[in-house]
């Protein structure tokens, strides 16, 4: 059988904001336990949620950026389930007024087409606090500072047909939040998790499948591995004349497998609710217009400009606008060189070697953009070839201080002098003269073969120093003697 | 309209309820009548009319971003029957 894969995802993206949804208690990542929580966040009775102001902002510039519709009347509603990291006993979400509806967003894949996947909402609610279930006292230990902390809870509708179509969509999303600032976008400290649903159905029909949900997948990779284990499972299941049981599964990065953690048939009756303690949001056109100004250029946006403005091809300024961090430090190294093709091949490529070596982010790059763009100079005005500027790199990024210092201390500029030049080669050629023999004496293509030999002398001699631009034309002529 | 003591049971699981037979029983009949009172407002014509969610004809009031709180840990662990290494303890939870 042909099995089409029909793909819906939530992913969860926490918001940078300095305190939590409802409560003045702080937000972030390695707190010692309990420390970061107040009684709103405990759930004591009669602590009553305010909600903050930035976590509203952060939404609605998210939902100009995937093209939406602002929810002018937003409501808290409650979704009802008892779990210890949740004290209140319910979680305070959105339900049929969420802050941003209908979107979309325009994915484009390896193969360089483009598909479209509509986002069906995004909305706001307070992440539950964490069980750790290591022994304590053969009890469960519960830290609640991550209680109360926003999340802006991303949906999309189920219009993603393959792995590779979910992971793009995924970094995507992961690239315009972390684009516009609203989420620090790293998926190890649970920044942004993501949930997929996933059904088979005969490729040609229009009914879905029973569909899936597997639960917080939290790396590009995994989500990727966590489909593909799951599509397999779900077709030997069909294929052997099996039915696929509607449940909530989780993926096991170990064995990469998913499996069962509980059926949905009770656990969905959350019996959602207007949340009472909280009225809704009405927001004026002015103030949803005023955050659409404050927009940044997006990825896709500045990966257009960076075509028609740098001229760089389709992938490299698709490479480059990727991430904010990395498309600054392109612009800014460029400003320098005024070469984009040169600076976009070093960004590419040594630098991003050295930062997966010793997995540093860009932002923490140990060479600043502005020295970058000074090396990059030296190989454009000839005072050191490639080779020698991947050496003088390695020397920057070991803190032996700027291209042009290390480039002096080490002797390392180029010869480029022709007069030095001939003299070297002359030198090279009274010492082979068999060899000199031997190339006179071949045709055309063999003597193409042979010069090889004497290029190599000649760097050898110059310690990589000679230009090799100058040094082949003058090579040809001399040994035409 | 009425409910049964299967659906009573299940509201009271998902509110984690332990209900004897007889409460069981009283609570099937009172919310039965709540329902006959909600199907009596059933037959009012809402079309067109938004389900309200307050009757406060207010707006949400907004609150800086801004850490005002601090600390209370000690203070907080203090109403825990128990608690260890910073954390409160329930009852062991498998998932």
């Amino acid at each position: 059988m042909n099995w089409e894969v029909v793909i819906g995802l939530e992913i969860h993206t926490q918001l940078s904001t300095k305190s939590k949804l409802f409560s003045g208690a702080a937000v972030g990542f390695g707190a010692e336990p309990n420390t970061q929580t107040t009684l709103v966040d405990l759930g004591m009775p009669g602590a009553l949620p305010v909600f903050n102001k930035e976590a509203l902002r952060m939404a609605v510039m998210f939902g100009h950026a995937i093209n939406a519709e602002i929810g002018m009347t937003s409501v808290f509603a409650r979704k009802n389930y008892f779990y210890p990291d949740l004290p209140k006993g319910y979680q305070t979400s959105q339900m049929d007024h969420p802050i941003v509806g209908k979107g979309y967003l325009d994915v484009m894949l390896e193969d360089g087409t483009t598909s479209r996947v509509g986002i069906t909402r995004a909305h706001l609610e307070e992440d539950a606090g964490k069980s750790l279930h290591e022994d304590f006292q053969g009890m469960t230990g519960i830290d609640l500072n991550r209680s109360s902390t926003p999340l802006l809870e991303i949906v999309s509708e189920p219009d993603i047909r393959s792995a590779k179509e979910a992971v793009a969509y995924v970094k995507m999303i992961h690239s315009i939040v972390t684009y516009l600032g609203i989420c620090d976008g790293n998926m190890a400290e649970g920044s942004m998790r993501c949930d997929i649903n996933l059904s088979l159905r005969p490729k040609g029909q229009k009914e879905y499948g029973t569909r899936t949900e597997i639960k917080n997948v939290n790396s590009f990779r995994f989500i990727e591995k966590a489909i593909y284990t799951e599509i397999e499972r779900q077709a030997d299941i069909l294929e052997d004349g099996g039915r696929i049981i509607q449940e909530t599964r989780l993926y096991d990065p170990e064995k990469n497998e998913t499996r069962s953690m509980r059926s949905k048939e009770d656990a969905n009756d959350y019996r959602y609710f207007p949340c009472p303690d909280l009225l809704p949001i009405v927001l004026t056109q002015e103030y949803v217009d005023g955050i659409k100004a404050t927009l940044p250029e997006l990825p896709s946006q500045k990966a257009a400009r960076f075509q028609s403005e740098h001229m760089l091809s389709e992938y490299d300024a698709n490479v480059l606008s990727s991430s904010r961090a990395m498309a600054d430090y392109f612009e800014t190294a460029n400003t320098v060189v005024s070469d984009a093709k040169l600076t976009a091949n070093w960004v590419m490529g040594e630098l991003s070697k050295l930062l997966n070596q010793d997995q540093l982010d860009i932002e923490n790059s140990p060479v600043s953009a502005q020295a970058f763009g000074e090396l990059l100079v030296r190989i454009k005005d000839d005072t050191i070839n490639g080779k020698t500027a991947k050496d003088v790199f390695q020397a920057m990024w070991d803190g032996e201080g700027s291209a042009d210092k290390i480039i002096e201390a080490k002797g390392l500029k180029q010869v480029t002098d022709t007069g030095a030049i001939e003299t070297m080669i002359q030198t090279i050629l009274d010492a082979n003269a068999a060899q000199v023999e031997q190339y006179r004496a071949a045709d055309e293509d063999k003597q193409k073969k042979m010069i090889g030999f004497f290029v190599g002398q000649v760097m050898k001699a110059s310690q990589g120093k000679a230009n090799p631009g100058l040094v082949n034309p003058i090579l040809v002529k001399m040994l035409k003697g | 309209m009425s409910i049964d003591k299967q659906d009573v049971q299940k509201i009271a699981h998902l509110a984690r309820l332990a209900l004897t037979e007889a409460d069981a029983d009283q609570y099937q009949q009172s919310l039965s009548s709540v329902l006959s009172l909600v199907e009596q407002m059933q037959s009012v014509n809402t079309d067109g009319v938004e389900p309200l969610s307050n009757p406060l004809e207010m707006t949400q009031r907004l609150r800086e971003d801004i850490v005002t709180e601090e600390n209370r840990r000690d203070a907080f662990l203090a109403n825990a029957p128990q608690t260890e290494a910073g954390l409160f303890l329930v009852p062991k939870v498998i998932d």
